[in-house]
């Protein structure tokens, strides 16, 4: 076990936990944010997504002892009151069905959007398809992305 | 499964009215509706009896009207479809409207089954009724209260007037309507004047899904909750002989690692009872990540199973079935299933002579289509949180039949009914999967176990090698031409690993004088489930191939083809039982040739394959164009026509159909659950490949019939002929056939 300060959505958490614990189930069984899901555990689904330092990561492989001072943004804190552009986006478009990978979704599509403010269709295609949605939302999520990067 | 119950019951309808302690209406709705089992087709099947479905009004004195969800949503949307339902015959405004998942309760809120297709169709008309009473207890009340005739005062969007010019608010009126008692006779709005239904509503939970609020199962916590994991065999046929924990028990954060027998010698099993491995290999502890560490520490042996025998329960009292216990692979799994496909089989159907017929045919065509095991791969893999005590039993977590499940706890944890409470909670991914409740059963005796509250969760290697799987199948179709390309004679034999796919009844039986259906099965140790359109997934991939196929022997267009023999089952039909309406049927295909531009200039480019299917009481057809990208076939873009009767919520339903689209592609293309001795050989997503964002194709199109009749369902229809539209552009595309699922590995073999 090994203290942690993390920096999370802006506010900093302490964690004790062993150092190989992977950001996501310090999130979910540590810290109580169960915005960040577990699909598969080897960075093949992206439903952990979160970004660290602005970049989409999959918190499956991210262990704990590797985050350092970077600050890690999660679903709950990508903006204040749920009205990230993405956000807002992926309501017009009513992408979602299950909506179990849609928080890891939206936060590869807010980094791509931060790097990459008019992506092509190819961009899309390419940035996102580390993320599985089992649903087969992809077209509205290509949409919304398209909607997002106007606003 | 197997189930041919078709029972039409008599409609009672009852309506109970009741005072809410914080001044509102409650309205209790029960009835035995004019519910149609699903047939022996669905897989999903419902019990014999007839289920008496409840649910609940509540006109919050606010104004507010609260709907509670009796079906669990796992994408399908019916947590905003079905309240939507209400809310039109109520004439609320939709904005006043708000939505909870109810518990299990099966008295109040009847059977709870999402599966099947049915949520929508179980659900139209005993929630009409139950809008359009309590409107009418309202107008009573208004009525009374400004002593008028009842006639006169009029509802608009939650409000109530009168032509004097009084108006009151719902809310204001509900306390007293809750005393009047509820109409006998009522009228239900004509469809043309629906204002909710048929408009574009917004998913209920969008919100909370896009800002990570947590809805699901694995989000579940409770304090001093523990996390359980199950270790179990490697193999189909193996269980578990020793284990050696002490290594285990030494790591951080581990409380208790045990072995535990899910259901005791003689247990008698319902059809959703389903379980691959019955010793459980338990590890305990406090986090996930201690959990999954202490697991690779565990020392366990396994050992061949040998044959299992399993009691089942059955309408003619349980009977005893013998699971077999070799280590299969997929190889002699296909040597076998060839070796049965030339023994003589159960005659499902026949109309007319076939045996003449091909005798005397000009041409026979004869064609063998096999698809492998497939795995549901929901995203939330399975999990469920547990707290039993010795006097009560809570239970949370993803589930598509609680009701079936309930039963089953009540036997394993030897607690009454009325002291298991289940709460539903949204489900990631359900797909057929969550229809089987052996992970709640698992929570259920661990908790019990370690007198803790315990969330059990598969990992996703867990979830992908445990079994439950769309079934492995085989099967050959037949067809006889006469001098004139007319086709005279169909024979469809089936096969499968542990069941086969036919459906006897289904187009182009009804079609064709002269039809012969058989089908038989092979016993596996390799569980298996329902799985999106079950059985049905895979004829209408074969099937539609097949007739694909006979169209151009007969010189036929595709859809012209199909129509002309629908045209006959309309007007003609051969035989009886037939499932399906001819007519539906050919006004998707018409729809679909309409929309797409079939035949028509313009779309060279394409490599263009059609399919249409009939399954779960609606109709459905793609026409999937297809283009080489990169030197790989890709569908780059399908039209889609579909028939489900009224549609409730048609942007959803639209969604709904395009992910069917995509599912359909990917399965086609890449899904399969392989075996080496027993052993699964695919274990996550870096092995079991997904259709991903690259790989859907840029537009889909989907178009519904316009008619006024009584809904059906979305889930499943759209799902089965995207297989068939697939194989028939990859015909166009590179020239031959593909026979085999998935497809991808034999396009790249010729590559």
């Amino acid at each position: 076990m090994a203290a942690f300060s993390l920096k999370i959505n802006g506010k900093i958490k302490k964690v004790d936990v062993d150092p190989s614990t992977p950001v996501l189930w310090v999130l979910r069984d540590h810290l109580d944010m169960q915005g960040t899901k577990y699909g598969c555990g080897i960075a093949q689904c992206g439903a952990c997504t979160v970004h660290l330092d602005g970049n989409a990561v999959r918190s499956c492989q991210l262990p704990v002892s590797a985050v350092g001072k970077a600050s890690i943004t999660t679903i709950e804190g990508l903006s204040e009151k749920g009205d990230h552009p993405v956000q807002k986006a992926w309501i017009e478009h009513d992408v979602a069905q299950c909506g179990y990978c849609q928080s890891g979704q939206i936060m590869s599509a807010a980094a791509l959007l931060k790097s990459n403010p008019n992506p092509s269709d190819q961009d899309i295609e390419v940035h996102m398809s580390g993320n599985i949605c089992r649903c087969g939302t992809y077209l509205r999520i290509k949409e919304a992305v398209k909607s997002a990067a106007k606003k | 499964m197997n189930n041919n119950n078709k029972t039409t019951l008599d409609r009672r309808s009852f309506l109970k009215a009741s005072l809410m302690s914080g001044g509102g209406m409650m309205l209790t709705v029960s009835w035995l509706s004019s519910f149609k089992s699903a047939d022996e087709a669905q897989g999903l099947t419902l019990p014999e009896q007839g289920p008496q479905l409840n649910g609940y009004i509540q006109i919050m004195a606010d104004n507010r009207i609260k709907l509670i969800c009796p079906n669990p949503e796992f994408g399908q949307n019916v947590m905003t479809s079905l309240p939507m339902i209400l809310a039109e015959e109520l004439d609320v405004e939709w904005k006043n409207v708000t939505v909870e998942m109810g518990p299990h309760d099966s008295v109040k809120l009847g059977p709870q089954f999402t599966g099947g297709s049915n949520s929508v169709r179980m659900y139209w008309k005993p929630l009409r009724e139950a809008g359009a009473a309590a409107r009418q207890m309202l107008r009573e009340a208004a009525a009374q209260t400004w002593n008028v005739p009842v006639g006169e005062v009029t509802t608009k969007a939650g409000t109530l007037y009168h032509s004097s010019g009084k108006s009151a608010k719902y809310g204001d009126m509900a306390s007293k309507a809750a005393t009047l008692p509820v109409p006998k006779d009522f009228q239900l709005k004509a469809p043309r004047d629906f204002t909710i239904v048929r408009k574009p509503k917004k998913n209920v939970e969008g919100k909370k899904i896009v800002t990570g609020k947590p809805l699901f199962g694995l989000d579940y916590r409770v304090d001093g909750m523990l996390i359980a994991m199950i270790q179990h065999p490697p193999a189909f046929g193996m269980k578990l002989k020793s284990f050696d924990a002490a290594e285990s028990l030494k790591m951080p954060g581990i409380k208790d690692v045990f072995s535990l027998k899910l259901y005791e010698d003689g247990f008698e099993q319902g059809g959703f009872d389903t379980r691959t491995f019955n010793e459980l290999l338990v590890v305990v502890g406090n986090t996930t990540w201690e959990v999954m560490n202490a697991r690779k520490k565990l020392v366990a042996h396994w050992e061949a199973a040998g044959e299992v025998k399993d009691t089942m329960s059955g309408r003619s009292g349980k009977r005893e079935v013998i699971i077999p216990g070799a280590l299969e692979s997929t190889n002699t799994q296909l040597e076998k299933m060839q070796e049965y496909a030339k023994k003589p089989a159960q005659q499902l159907r026949k109309d007319g002579d076939p045996e003449t017929a091909f005798k005397n045919a000009a041409q026979v065509i004869e064609r063998t289509y096999n698809a492998p095991f497939l795995a549901h791969n929901c995203m939330e893999p399975m999990n469920f949180f547990a707290h039993v005590t010795d006097e009560k039993a809570l239970l949370a977590g993803p589930l598509q039949a609680p009701g079936w499940t309930e039963p089953t706890l009540v036997k394993l944890l030897n607690l009454p009914a009325d002291k298991i409470e289940i709460q539903m909670t949204r489900m990631g991914g359900g797909f057929g999967r969550r229809a089987y409740g052996h992970y709640l059963s698992e929570a259920a005796l661990i908790s019990k176990k370690v007198k803790a509250p315990v969330k059990l969760m598969y990992t996703r290697e867990d979830d992908m090698t445990y079994g439950i799987y769309r079934p492995m199948y085989t099967a050959t179709y037949r067809a006889a031409l006469d001098a004139d390309k007319n086709l005279i004679a169909f024979h469809v034999k089936g096969g499968g690993i542990p069941e086969h796919a036919i459906h006897a009844n289904r187009f182009p039986a009804g079609a064709v004088d002269n039809y012969l259906a058989e089908g038989w099965q092979i016993a596996s140790n390799i569980t298996i489930g329902a799985f999106r359109a079950p059985r049905s997934n895979f004829n209408a991939a074969a099937e539609q191939s097949f007739l694909d196929e006979v169209a151009e022997a007969a010189g036929k267009d595709p859809i012209e083809f199909r129509l002309a023999l629908l045209k006959r089952a309309k007007e003609n039909p051969v035989g009886k039982n037939n499932e399906y309406d001819a007519g539906r049927y050919a006004g998707v295909l018409e729809l679909l040739r309409d929309k797409s531009g079939w035949n028509k200039p313009g779309n060279e480019k394409y490599s263009r394959g059609v399919a249409a299917y009939f399954c779960h009481n609606s109709y459905a057809a793609h026409v999937v164009d297809m283009v080489t990208r990169e030197g790989q076939p890709y569908v780059e873009r399908v039209f889609s026509a579909m028939d489900c009767g009224i549609v409730v919520n048609p942007d959803a339903a639209t969604n709904m159909v395009q992910g069917a689209v995509v599912d359909g592609i990917g399965n086609a293309f890449y899904g399969a659950l392989t075996h080496k001795d027993g052993v699964p050989q695919q274990t996550n997503f870096n092995n079991y490949r997904m259709i991903r964002h690259n790989e859907a194709p840029k537009r889909i199109e989907v178009y519904f019939v316009e008619n006024d009749l009584d809904p059906t369902g979305l889930g499943e229809p759209p799902f089965p002929p995207v297989f068939g539209a697939v194989a028939n552009a990859l015909y166009k595309n590179k020239g031959r056939r593909f026979y085999n699922q998935p497809f991808q590995p034999d396009f790249e073999k010729a590559i």
